[in-house]
Order: C-alpha cells, then sequence, then structure tokens
C-alpha cells in the first residue's frame, strides 16, 4: 500500500513538473502570437494600411468630348455625335449564347464580330459589359427595345464618336482621329480610355492638345472582384476647346468642284494670311477612321497614283517653273545687275559655251524689257538675268518670300520644300556649274515648293509683308493671331520694284499679249493679276524638238505640270492663289483659267464690288 | 468541516443531487465561454456587414444548444466517464471509417457527416475521443509502468489509427494536429524523454517520403508559405490579403463594420478560418489581444483544473483538453498572422461553424465533470 503510495507520488511529480513545462511552452506560445500581432499592426501597420487603401479604391477616368472644328463661319466641320451602342451584360443575362442567338436574329453580327464579343466574354468578368454593336441606327435600336424581353443582359448605351459633317471637301485640312497607338502615349491618362480617339492628322493633330482636354476622374470603393461599391469622389474633367478655323467651307466646296484629279489649289486672304479654301484631290472620307479602316480600303488609297491621304498642297513638292521668275526679277534688281529699261534679246534661245537653252517659244520674242518678260514669259530674258545674278542670290530671294523655309501653317508634316543653293549642291559632292543657274533662272531644276508656298510667295508680292499662311482663327473662342497686313512685317523690297513686279503680274493677265490673257476676270469682278507656269516632268530631248515636239501627243504622267500663281483684285490685293494642275499640260491653258474661276467664287463669297476698271499703260 | 462533508458527499454518493452539481459547477468558467462565444458573435456579425441573419444568429443558436450539451456532459460521473472512454474512441473511429467510405465530398476531401441541419467531421470529435482514450489508459499506469515499451504499444497504434484515416481524406492539416495531440499525452503521462527524441527523429527521416506523397495543393500550402509573394493572386493570395487587413487594422483598429478587407471581399472565407483578421482588422490590437488574452484564459483554466484535480485521470484529461484548445487557437492564429502554412482550422466558438464548436464543447464538459470530481477517489495505480 505504501508503494501505491510512492508510485501515485511520483507519478504525480512527473505530472506536476511536465505539466508545468507544457503550461510554460503554451504561454510562449501565445506570447509569440502576440508578437506576430505587434509586428503586423504596429511596426508594420501603416504599410499595410497603404495597401489595404490600395486594394479598396479605384481611381477611373472620365473622358471629356471633345473641343468641335468649327469652320470662319461656326459651321461645325468636326463634331462629336452620339454613338449608341448595345452591350451585353453577361451576369444578368440568364444564358449567353441564348441571348446572343436571339440578338443575333434581330441585328446580324459577322464572323469576325462574333469571334470578337466571344474572345471578351470569356477574358472580361461577368459584371463587365461587353459591347456587341456600335453606331446603331434608331432603326435597329428600336428592334431591340420591342424585343427587350427575349434579351435579357443586353443594354443600350450612349457614348460619342467623332463625325466630320463635310467628310471629303475639308479631310485634308481638318484630318481625323484614330485610337491611340504606342507612339501616342504622352503620359495622359486620358488615352489609356477606351474609345478615346487622338488626331492623327491635320487640325485635328495640330491642335491635339487644345482638343482633347483633360480627364476627370472618379474615386471608386472596389470589392475584390473588383465590383463597384460606391462612387466616393468625383472630379469632372475640362471638356477640349473648340477651334475655328479660317477656311470657308462653301468656298472650299466650290473651289473642289472645279477641281480635277491632281489638282491642287490654295486661297489665301493675301493680307492677313488666312487660309480660305485649300484643296487637294482626289480626297478621302475621314470619318471611315471612326469605325476603323478596313484592309481592302486601305489599299484602294494608299496604292496607285491617286495617294488621297496625301495634301498635295502642303506636301507635293513641284518645281515652280515660270511663277519663280518674279523673284529671279527681283534678286536682279536688288543686285543691281539690270535695270527694269533693259532689253535683252531673245533669239529663241540661250547659249552658254556649246551648251543651248531653249525658250518656250522656239521663235525668239525680240529685244524684252523686264516688264515684258515677265508678261510673255520670256525664257532667254531669265537666263540671262540669272547667269548675272547667280543662285545663291536668287536662293535668298526666294527665302524672303517664304519659299524653301518653313511656314507658320497649323497642319502636321507639311514639307519645307528645297530652294538649291551652291553650297547645298556641293553638300551633295557636286559641283554647280554655270549651267546650273541657267536653268534655275526659269524655276526649273532642282526646286521643290509646294502649292503652298507658292501661294504665300504671291500674297507677299501683292501686299510687300512677310505674310504667313494659317488656318487658326480662334481657340476657345479668343482669336489666336492677327488678321491685318500691318501684322506682318515688311519684306524689306522697294515699293517700286514690287510695283512694277505687280504690274506685270496684271499685265500677263490683262495686256495683249500676256501668256494668261485668255483668262481675265469677267468685267462685273474687276481684274487679277497672276503668273503661269509650265514645268517639265520630262527631259525635251534635241531630237524631239527637231521633230517638232508636241506635248499633246506624251503620255499623260509625262505631260508639264500647269502651275499659275495669282490674286485679285489687282490693283487692291485682298485674295492670292495658287493652283498647280498635275500634268495639266500648260499653265496658261488649264491652271490660269481654273485660278480665274477660283478668284471670281471667292470674289462673289466675299461680295468685292470690282473697282473702276483700269486702263491698260504701256510703258 | 462542512468541507470535508460535502467532498465525501460528492465522492463517495454517486447520486448528490442535481441541484447540488449544478451550483459546483465553475459558472465563472461558463461566463468565460460566453464572453468568447460573444466576441464570435460580434465579429460573425461583422462578416455578415451587419446582417445578424447571415452568420451571427445561428452561431448564437448553436452556442446555446453546444453550452446545454456542455453542462449535461459535465454533470456526467467521472467513473462512467472513465469506463465509457474507450467506448468513445471506438465509436469515433467506426465514423472515421464510415466517413472514408461514404463522407459527403467538400473541397474535394471526405470530411463531413451530414446529419440533417448539421454536418459532423469525425475528425474533429476524434480529438476528444482520444484524448479520452489516452487519459484513461495512462490513469493507472505507473511510472515503470509507463517506461515499459509493450505498454506504450497499444495507445501508440490508437493515435497512428486515426492519424493515418485523418491524413487519407486527406486533411494533413488536422492529422498532424492529431498526432501533437497524442504527443502531448503522452509527454504529460511521463513518456521518457528520449523516446520523443526518437520518435522526432523517425518522423524527420519519413517527412520527405511524406512530401512525396503530398496533393499538390497541400505541398503548394508548404511552398507558398515559404515565399507567399512568388504568388499573389493565386495561393499566396490568401496569406497576403490576411496580413494586409491585420496590419491595416493597426493599434486601434477601424471600428466595428469599417473594416475594408472583409466587407469588400478581399478576405478569403472571412467567417470561418479567417475570422480572426476580421477581429484584428476592426479593433486593432487592442481587440486582437483581447480576444486572445481571453481564448488564453480559457486554456489557463484547463490547466490550473488539472493541477487542482487529484487523481491522474482528471489531470491528463484536463491537460488534454486545454492543449485541444490551445492548438486550434495556435494553428489558427499563426496561419492567420503568416506564420505558418494556412491549412483550413478553424477558431471555436468565434468562428462560423459547427463540428469544432460541438467538440470543443463536448471537451469542456468533460473538464467541468474534472473539476466537479476532482476530489474523487479513482485511479489509484494498479502494480
Amino acid at each position: 500500500m505504501r508503494g501505491v503510495k510512492r508510485a501515485e507520488e511520483q507519478r504525480r511529480n512527473v505530472f506536476l513538473r511536465r505539466a508545468l513545462i507544457l503550461a510554460g511552452a503554451q504561454a510562449a506560445a501565445f506570447g509569440f502570437l502576440g508578437w506576430r500581432l505587434y509586428r503586423l499592426q504596429v511596426e508594420e501597420g501603416a504599410r499595410f494600411a497603404t495597401l489595404a487603401e490600395e486594394n479598396r479604391l479605384s481611381a477611373r477616368l472620365i473622358s471629356p468630348p471633345r473641343g468641335r472644328i468649327l469652320d470662319r463661319n461656326g459651321h461645325v466641320v468636326a463634331g462629336n455625335r452620339l454613338n449608341w451602342r448595345a452591350l451585353l451584360l453577361a451576369e444578368e443575362a440568364r444564358d449567353v449564347t441564348a441571348t446572343l442567338e436571339t440578338f443575333q436574329r434581330i441585328i446580324p453580327l459577322s464572323e469576325a464580330e462574333r469571334a470578337r464579343i466571344e474572345r471578351e466574354l470569356r477574358r472580361r468578368r461577368r459584371f463587365v459589359p461587353v459591347i456587341l454593336r456600335e453606331f446603331l441606327t434608331w432603326e435597329e435600336m428600336a428592334r431591340i427595345e420591342v424585343n427587350a424581353p427575349d434579351l435579357p443582359g443586353i443594354l443600350i448605351d450612349v457614348g460619342t464618336t467623332r463625325v466630320y459633317p463635310e467628310g471629303e471637301h475639308l479631310a485634308h485640312v481638318v484630318g481625323y482621329v484614330a485610337p491611340p497607338a504606342e507612339r501616342d502615349m504622352d503620359g495622359d491618362p486620358l488615352l489609356s480610355l477606351p474609345g478615346v480617339r487622338v488626331g492623327r492628322a491635320g487640325i485635328e493633330r495640330h491642335h491635339e492638345a487644345v482638343l482633347r482636354g483633360r480627364a476627370g476622374t472618379v474615386q471608386l470603393e472596389v470589392n475584390a472582384l473588383g465590383r463597384v461599391i460606391r462612387e466616393l469622389d468625383r472630379r469632372e474633367g475640362i471638356p477640349g476647346q473648340d477651334v475655328e478655323i479660317s477656311i470657308d467651307t462653301e468656298l472650299q466646296k466650290q473651289v473642289r468642284a472645279r477641281c480635277a484629279e491632281g489638282t491642287s489649289v490654295v486661297v489665301m486672304n493675301a493680307r492677313s494670311g488666312e487660309v480660305l479654301a485649300m484643296v487637294s484631290q482626289p480626297s478621302f472620307d475621314p470619318n471611315i477612321f471612326n469605325a476603323g479602316v478596313s484592309a481592302a480600303q486601305w489599299r484602294q488609297w494608299t496604292a496607285g497614283r491617286s495617294t488621297p491621304l496625301i495634301n498635295k498642297t502642303t506636301n507635293g513638292l513641284y518645281a515652280p517653273g515660270s511663277t519663280f521668275k518674279m523673284v529671279v526679277a527681283l534678286a536682279a534688281l536688288e543686285a543691281r545687275v539690270t535695270t527694269p529699261g533693259e532689253r535683252i534679246p531673245c533669239p529663241g534661245h540661250f547659249d552658254l559655251g556649246d551648251t543651248r537653252f531653249h525658250c518656250w517659244n522656239r521663235f525668239g520674242h525680240g529685244a524684252v524689257d523686264m516688264r515684258s518678260a515677265i508678261k510673255v514669259s520670256c525664257d532667254v530674258y531669265f537666263y540671262e538675268m540669272a547667269r548675272r545674278v547667280g543662285i545663291n542670290r536668287i536662293a535668298a530671294m526666294a527665302r524672303r518670300f517664304g519659299l524653301g523655309v518653313d511656314l507658320d501653317i497649323e497642319l502636321p508634316g507639311v514639307r519645307r520644300g528645297l530652294i538649291p543653293t551652291r553650297e547645298w549642291r556641293e553638300q551633295q559632292g557636286q559641283p554647280w556649274s554655270m549651267g546650273d543657274t541657267i536653268v534655275h533662272g526659269i524655276g526649273q531644276g532642282f526646286y521643290q515648293l509646294t502649292p503652298l508656298a507658292l501661294c504665300t510667295m504671291t500674297a507677299r508680292l501683292a501686299t510687300g509683308r512677310a505674310v504667313q499662311p494659317h488656318l487658326t482663327r480662334a481657340i476657345g473662342g479668343r482669336p489666336v493671331r492677327g488678321a491685318r497686313a500691318e501684322d506682318w512685317p515688311p519684306l524689306g523690297i522697294p515699293e517700286r520694284d514690287l510695283r512694277l513686279m505687280r504690274d506685270a503680274m496684271w499685265a500677263v493677265v490683262n495686256e495683249p499679249g500676256g501668256t494668261a490673257i485668255a483668262s481675265r476676270l469677267p468685267a462685273t469682278q474687276g481684274q487679277m493679276a497672276g503668273k503661269t507656269g509650265t514645268t517639265q516632268v520630262r527631259r525635251v530631248s534635241r531630237e524631239q524638238r527637231e521633230r517638232g515636239f508636241n506635248v499633246q501627243n506624251l503620255p499623260r504622267e509625262w505631260r508639264p505640270h500647269a502651275l499659275f500663281v495669282g490674286y485679285a483684285p489687282a490693283d487692291n490685293p485682298l485674295f492670292a492663289v495658287s493652283v498647280v494642275v498635275e500634268h495639266g499640260t500648260s499653265g496658261s491653258g488649264a491652271a490660269a483659267p481654273l485660278a480665274r474661276d477660283v478668284l471670281a467664287d471667292t470674289l462673289q463669297r466675299f461680295r468685292i464690288s470690282p473697282p473702276a476698271p483700269r486702263i491698260a499703260e504701256r510703258s | 468541516m462542512s468541507g470535508i462533508l460535502e467532498r465525501r458527499l460528492l465522492t463517495r454518493d454517486r447520486g448528490a443531487g442535481v441541484l447540488e452539481r449544478l451550483w459546483r459547477i465553475p459558472w465563472g468558467f461558463v461566463l468565460l465561454l460566453c464572453a468568447v462565444a460573444g466576441v464570435g458573435y460580434v465579429a460573425l456579425l461583422s462578416a455578415g456587414s451587419g446582417d445578424a441573419d447571415l452568420y451571427a444568429n445561428r452561431h448564437a443558436l448553436r452556442f446555446g444548444f453546444c453550452l446545454v450539451l456542455m453542462l449535461a456532459v459535465g454533470m456526467l460521473d467521472i467513473r462512467l466517464i472513465r469506463r465509457c472512454a474507450w467506448l468513445a474512441y471506438a465509436g469515433t473511429l467506426g465514423l472515421l471509417v464510415l466517413v472514408a467510405l461514404h463522407g459527403e465530398v467538400g473541397k474535394g476531401a471526405q470530411r463531413w457527416i451530414d446529419l440533417g441541419p448539421m454536418q459532423l467531421q469525425p475528425s474533429e470529435l476524434m480529438k476528444i475521443a482520444l484524448v479520452l482514450a489516452l487519459a484513461a489508459w495512462f490513469s493507472r499506469a505507473s511510472f515503470e509502468r509507463i517506461g515499459n515499451p509493450l505498454f506504450l504499444l497499444p495507445p501508440a497504434v490508437a493515435v497512428l489509427l486515426p492519424v493515418l484515416l485523418i491524413y487519407r481524406q486527406p486533411n494533413l492539416g488536422t492529422a498532424l494536429i492529431v498526432a501533437m495531440l497524442g504527443a502531448v499525452m503522452f509527454w504529460a503521462a511521463g513518456v521518457r524523454w528520449w523516446k520523443f527524441a526518437l520518435a522526432g527523429v523517425l518522423a524527420a527521416a519519413a517527412a520527405p517520403i511524406v512530401y512525396d506523397n503530398l496533393r499538390d495543393y497541400q505541398r503548394q500550402r508548404i511552398l507558398t508559405f515559404l515565399d507567399p509573394e512568388s504568388d499573389p493572386l493565386g495561393a499566396g493570395y490568401n496569406i497576403i490579403q490576411s496580413k494586409i487587413a491585420l496590419g491595416s487594422g493597426g493599434i486601434w483598429g477601424k471600428g466595428f463594420l469599417q473594416g475594408t478587407q472583409g466587407a469588400l471581399n478581399f478576405l478569403p472565407e472571412k467567417q470561418t478560418d479567417f475570422i480572426f483578421t476580421l477581429i484584428a482588422e476592426e479593433f486593432g490590437l487592442i481587440g486582437a489581444a483581447t480576444a486572445l488574452g481571453l481564448l488564453m484564459l480559457v486554456v489557463a483554466f484547463c490547466f490550473l483544473t488539472a493541477l487542482r484535480c487529484r487523481h491522474h485521470f482528471g489531470r491528463l484529461l484536463a491537460v488534454g483538453l486545454g492543449t485541444n484548445y490551445f492548438l486550434y487557437i495556435f494553428v489558427n492564429v499563426a496561419m492567420v498572422t503568416g506564420s505558418i502554412p494556412v491549412g483550413g482550422v478553424p477558431l471555436p466558438l468565434i468562428s462560423h461553424g459547427g463540428s469544432a464548436m460541438l467538440t470543443v464543447m463536448l471537451g469542456f464538459g468533460l473538464l467541468i465533470a474534472v473539476h466537479l470530481h476532482r476530489d474523487a477517489e479513482l485511479g489509484a495505480v494498479r502494480e
């Protein structure tokens, strides 16, 4: 019995010892848990609090409406249209496949659309709507609404889309928008929003920052699945500002109606530099870019020679031909290598060593002074002037007239063009020869100029001021630029010389013997002044010349380009125009009549009444 | 003098009045349990975003039922309990086998028996049954006898059998807890240190074999535990979100129903395994430490009961029951704080769910029985 008692005592002691160790271990474990809590909640509490907020909050952007583009009369040329869309909310559809089937019976979906919808349905969460069809018509919406009971989960909502009411009439000026690409990502979070468009060309691109506006934000509380629980804060964005451009849509349409394929016309307010019409044929419909351009459409646009996507008035490069002769004449006067009255004999050709340069009139013009050299467009006179002045002084004068320099026009990717100099040629590793200088005296050779630059040159000749072409009149209702001639600095060319040029250009159109005498304005509209130009796209060989060369026999793409620059009214220049008709054969035959019609349209459009007719005076 | 008389009444006279026993019940402990369940009620109210019908009311109802059951068990005679210990063990083992054969398939494992309104996890019940059986086995053994390996063989089999069955379910977490519980019982009974060391070495040697036989999700859990950030949206998501919820609570918490992690469903299974996280998020370190303190008091009461008990069966039983509850708490809280791999262990009396609550309340019933019969004369050492 005593043994039992001792055994009892022994195991009790062992138990007590071990129970205490156990209790101690468990207390230590509780201590460990407390320490873990302290670590997480106190030492790292701030970090985890931030993480919890990040979990909870989701900032979403609201896209502001894009600014409109208006013409000079306040007519909308790029606006926003409501875009009605059919969406499918998977979680509200009892059977997504059945709903889609029913929808497809009402509004047929193409194979590609079907594939896109199914892909998005798989990828997105059930409460994120998937777009079934955009740009619904009223009729389609009515059909959906009528069948609504059979279409659980189908919603109709409204977004906005860019619309160009004038379509291809203004496509080159206004440009178009497209979904942003990687290179458009300039850090603006707005660009990541679905449905957002950025300007790709024209005014849309140049004034992108103004038109785009600033995104608003909504702070949302979301749950673990990303479902929105409630809106915590909303900050409205800043809508894009309207841009008013100087184009007159009516005039633009009238001019366009007169232009065949391959023709470029720029009409400018000669004093202010405002571009009133800018036509490049053919054009394209910018609305097509909204829904996405099909491969077939793109091929049609880019294949072949017609290049509708390119604005030839700013990106087409041409030799100026005889329209350049005023610049050569002014360079000669400034260099004092001739006087206006000096007569140069024209036998129909000009010989430099063994090389013979032909005048366009192979019978020659006889002895011509400066005024008549311009009037009849005598080549030999200007060969001689170029020989005396040299290429670099011609180039310097050309740059003062806005040729071969960057212009302030608000369009992206405008070509500067090229006015060659001796140094430019030498940089290419080629010597500059006197023969080169001779050819450049009549606007042929390496010159590459845009119709816009030629129009600028004309406006400067007409006003004597460094007029800059521009398109923007107002942004957000505030005028942007001065619109008077006095806003532009004088060119620094003696008024006497300029008057001589204007008189000669008047004679071109209004005096018997002038190259554009057939293209006078109707008497009711006063008079215009101008200069024709015809530029070869292929060299005419000696044999051709001797066989009795006739351009009419050439295939179309070998025929010369036809050019005309001019202004009206002749005695009080208000409007400048430049016309380039690709392969139009002759400036006087193709370009001058068109310029006349365009100026007549312009004068009528702006209701300029003709002054008393001027009597021709011979000098 | 009256104390002695009472003691005699209780120890000798099995028919001591029901009222007398009711009077003797440690009401302070019962109140403590009610407080813990109250913490659970508040947390479940929050888990239901303030909607009591979602979890909280059912929790209260279930607790009320379990409370009655606990008191009823507590009134049972300790001798009867010891006599039925192996019967209870055999019955629960039978249930485990039954589950292995016909159990409801839930979460990829065969763990439940459907009892209509409640689902029963025999693996939970087994924890109590095992403690009971081992306490009964060791209650009459002398220290010398415990040193006899042959004597240790039957209880070792009694531990390994359910461990294997539960592991095969497969439920590695519970299997490990049952094994640890068995080990603690052996330890409390006085098995020598070196035998544990030997078992430890054997277990370590077996670990690679076990790892090879683990299910993919179990392996994933271990790997995720080692580097939770490696898979933030997959298996590591639970741990990360739980830590964010805990940590963002800070010292004072976000306030009742003001938690975001739980309410916005970032927290997975917030009403069951991650209920403690919810408390810590909304009531901060203060609230979490208070809850932990209450739970610690419950465990402490078990140990105090063991120390006060004059018979070995009661001592072992009380320590085993206390350790059982302790393991629930430790594994659960360590899990939600990212200290050990996530393993689907609830926090009984606070978590939503029946099996674990039933299990621990049955255990506390037994504990009350030990407390009432702490001076009973039973279980002298047998030669």
